[in-house]
């Protein structure tokens, strides 16, 4: 018993201090100034103290020699569903998407899985951060922001309630729309029912209901601030006072052109902070997401063109027209939601690369701009005296697919790089 | 398609005539099989002329500058459903009489995004709803022509083969437990030992269907009187694969199901030429070697299905390391657009070489398809299949700027930019002349 209890504790745990170092010698990526070649960063209870060119070990600290290596930033995915989902085919191991349309009070954190094998897999690429988002219609839940490491959920959340995740209301036409042929009668003679004008009623009926859902929650704050007696605490109104309050984001999905607009009109209207989310047509609408200065978080760079007429290279290209245009943006893989994996976070980074984002651009939208969305800059996202260690050591550009990853620290805590599918790898190796 | 968009994109096919020569020059040329030549590279008459450090250019030959470029064969997705307007025939067990052949639609724009992406040559697949399914066939993909010129001519054609979760759920109640099933909604099998007994069936009638034929063609021989056997269209695939005449594509996941087709195609005397997904293929690397089996996987897709929880991005490294014939394919609209990048991660997961990982995408889906004697390296005599890059094909950073299949130019970056604004206004005029028809019809109630 004792024997597989030593066994069981990560090597992170057995030694004490061990989040106290100086890696030396490494070229450092800051992504908050110039990369320094032949660079050190100083750690100290898991908090960088240090970067620089000669900093010398203070007595009794750890040196790890980074030579010959590259040092940059821990890579954060900005959308995921990470721990909320295990196979996304079996439904008993999902827990995305609650029922009802109006969930503010939900928390993703609740319900994140810290055995989950994604979490080992995930972070063996290099990414120490995730947020990951509740789903669903309308208002899901609030978006948790993760690290991949930790025994409990308590010790991998960054930020409980870093934004409320809304899915904008949009006219949902069934199958493909047939947009001159609304006229159309059913053999009978009679009119059909007309598609589009239910879709457009829905639509309608959905929008007035959440702004009357966020009416009623200023009036429930204005109610809760005057103290009445015949006060009654709700829940999901007191989960809506930190987005009332400017305090937290609204996290935006909004795919279509159309739906962009609307979220910003309804931004507009409700005078609330939102960040759009997924947005692969944000592009047709740069003048009007620049002048409200509202961050984006792009959806997959490796997807396919949402019109048949589109560009072949139409979802390569729109993290370089946002940062053409000036628009803050960074990048989620929506991993779980298909067989996208967020562990190929780097490498939707590096497809915008090779149709003209430049490559500093690219690391900062998968660490500092996506810190900085989150609220979470004072700790994350750029290797800077005061953040975090969540660092990243590897041989090479961690943006091209044969690039190792060397070295993971979490709070300035060495990660282990092994997961279930690197074992399996070993196992059947060695098969005979 | 609507008809607008169909106007939009055929002017983005090239005009045919007859092909000039080209020749590629200063260029680093990945051969794939026979190492890196950095010199010029000789497309004439459909096929590659010359490779070399020096080449002369024809007359008339159109010269690329490839100074700082890389050149590579064709990719060849060995798994792909695009230009296929459906692809399961799901309410049979065995659908062997269907053909992917009768489903193919030339103007699908998955064609051209695919060409952009490098792709050439693709194993057109019918779906995974039965252990047994349809018959299917190898195009290029010469974007602008019918379906008919986009096949690959002399390619053996194919069968598909489909086992665990996908075969047998329509054997199950929609949703798991709960519900009881409605017995008359169900189809057999709904379970991994179901899916062998069809299999096995299936062969057992198609060896009894095949002996019938043999035994009145050997009657006519002698001479002797003989009614001819009544032609079974479901059937005649099978013996066709049992006279190795039809190559077997076998959709699986799980090892125990890959070694029970292993074992049944062995009781039954044939082949199967490539295991599909085959996510767990890696632990059963000898038994799929020594048949001389070949794998086409995914680069790194898993845990969307039960059957793929063990699933590791080392499977073609351990494979190849075994001897096995790997592929990567996509099966996807969008992968299929990246499958220079989807090799490149063998480097990293399971270290194999450059070579070994463009190889994943080339010669090894040719070596599978029966097709490497025409296509999957730059040889001189194969055909001109030839992509230009801006970097090293297996770097994320780079990008394909020409495509070649035949020696006639399918794909230009250049050409695709250049011919954009021209293509929105095209469109912007027929959106207005659509709407300004329709404005009286939308009035009236």
């Amino acid at each position: 018993m004792k024997l597989w209890l030593l066994l069981s504790i990560p090597a992170a745990m057995l030694a004490a201090g061990e989040d106290s170092f100086l890696l030396r010698g490494g070229t450092v990526h800051t992504l908050s100034g110039a990369q320094i070649d032949n660079g050190s960063v100083l750690v100290r209870d898991g908090k960088i103290i240090g970067v620089g060119k000669d900093i010398a070990a203070p007595k009794g600290v750890k040196v790890i020699d980074a030579r010959g290596l590259q040092v940059y930033p821990g890579l954060i995915d900005a959308a995921t569903e990470i721990g909320l989902v295990e196979v996304n085919s079996v439904r008993e191991t999902s827990d995305t998407t609650e029922i009802g349309r109006f969930n503010p009070q939900l928390v993703a954190l609740t319900a994140v899985n810290p055995s989950s094998e994604h979490i080992a897999v995930t972070r063996a690429n290099g990414i120490t951060t995730a947020a990951t988002l509740p789903q669903g219609q309308l208002i899901s839940g609030q978006v948790s922001l993760i690290h991949l490491e930790g025994w409990t959920t308590e010790e991998m959340g960054v930020s409980r309630t870093a934004g409320l995740h809304l899915r904008i209301p949009f006219i949902r036409t069934s199958a493909r729309p047939a947009p001159f042929d609304e006229s159309s009668t059913s053999p009978s003679g009679a009119a059909a029912p007309n598609a589009f004008t239910e879709a457009r009623r829905t639509f309608d009926r959905e929008m007035a209901e959440l702004n009357e859902f966020f009416d009623s929650a200023r009036r429930y704050r204005e109610a809760k601030a005057a103290g009445g007696t015949d006060f009654r605490t709700d829940l999901k109104m007191e989960a809506m006072i930190p987005v009332l309050e400017g305090k937290e984001p609204v996290l935006v999905t909004a795919i279509r052109e159309r739906e962009i607009r609307d979220a910003l009109i309804f931004a507009d209207r409700q005078k609330i902070r939102i960040v759009l989310c997924e947005a692969p047509e944000a592009y047709k609408l740069i003048q009007e997401i620049k002048t409200r200065d509202i961050p984006v978080i792009l959806g997959p760079t490796l997807a396919l063109p949402l019109n048949e007429d589109d560009p072949y290279d139409r979802s390569y290209t729109t993290p370089a027209d946002l940062q053409k245009a000036g628009i803050r943006f960074a990048m989620g893989t929506f991993a779980g939601t298909a067989n996208l994996s967020s562990r190929n976070l780097p490498y939707q980074a590096a497809q915008a690369v090779a149709f003209g984002l430049p490559h500093d651009e690219a690391l900062k939208a998968i660490t500092k701009n996506a810190a900085e969305i989150w609220g979470v800059s004072d700790r994350l996202g750029t290797i800077e005296e005061g953040k975090w260690a969540d660092l990243l050591v590897t041989d090479g550009d961690p943006l091209e697919a044969k690039t190792q990853v060397r070295q993971l620290f979490i709070k300035g805590k060495p990660v282990d790089l092994d997961n279930k599918q690197k074992r399996l790898y070993e196992k059947y190796s060695a098969r005979p | 398609m609507n008809k607008l968009t169909w106007l939009a994109l055929v002017s983005l096919a090239p005009a045919i005539g007859a092909d000039a020569p080209v020749i590629i020059q200063n260029a680093t040329i990945l051969t794939v099989t026979n190492g890196t030549v950095r010199g010029s590279i000789l497309l004439q008459n459909g096929k590659i002329a010359a490779i070399g450090e020096r080449v002369t250019a024809p007359e008339g030959a159109t010269v690329i500058d490839g100074a700082g470029k890389y050149v590579m064969p064709g990719i060849i997705d060995c798994h792909s459903h695009i230009m296929a307007d459906a692809i399961n025939e799901g309410a049979v067990s065995v659908s062997s009489m269907v053909a992917m052949t009768d489903v193919l639609n030339p103007e699908d724009i998955a064609i051209y995004r695919a060409l952009a992406g490098g792709v050439t040559t693709a194993n057109i697949l019918h779906g995974s709803a039965n252990p047994i399914g349809g018959k299917t066939l190898v195009m290029k993909l010469r974007w602008g022509r019918n379906a008919e010129e986009m096949k690959f001519a002399g390619a053996m054609p194919g069968i598909k083969f489909a086992l665990g979760e996908n075969p047998k759920r329509r054997g199950n109640a929609p949703g798991g437990g709960g519900a009881p099933p409605n017995p008359a909604n169900l189809r057999y099998p709904a379970t991994r030992m179901g899916v062998e007994d069809v299999i096995r069936e299936a062969f057992t009638q198609a060896k009894a269907y095949q002996a019938s034929w043999e035994d009145y063609r050997a009657k006519t021989t002698r001479g002797e009187l003989a009614i001819p056997p009544a032609r079974d269209l479901k059937l005649e695939p099978l013996v066709e694969v049992l006279e190795g005449k039809r190559l077997v594509h076998a959709h699986c996941y799980r090892q125990d199901e890959i070694l029970m087709l292993l074992h049944a195609a062995d009781e039954f005397g044939f082949k199967i030429r490539t295991l599909q997904h085959a996510l767990e293929a890696y632990k059963v690397a000898k038994e799929i070697a020594d048949r001389g089996t070949g794998v086409s996987t995914f680069a790194d897709w898993w845990d969307y299905k039960m059957e793929a929880e063990d699933a590791i991005p080392y499977n073609a490294a351990i494979l190849t390391r075994k001897g096995v014939v790997v592929s990567i394919n996509s099966d996807d609209p969008e992968l299929i657009r990246h499958l220079d990048k989807e090799a490149a991660k063998a480097v990293r997961y399971g270290g194999l070489s450059e070579t070994e990982a463009l190889s994943l995408i080339t010669i090894n889906p040719a070596k599978q398809l029966l097709i490497d004697k025409q296509v999957g390296s730059l040889e001189v005599g194969k055909d001109a299949d030839v992509l230009l890059y801006d970097g090293h094909p297996l770097s994320n950073f780079s990008k394909v700027l020409k495509v070649w299949i035949d020696g006639r130019e399918y794909f230009d970056r250049d050409q695709d930019l250049a011919g954009r604004p021209q293509k929105q206004s095209e469109k912007k005029d027929l959106v207005d002349k659509a709407a300004a028809e329709q404005r009286p019809a939308r009035q009236t109630p």
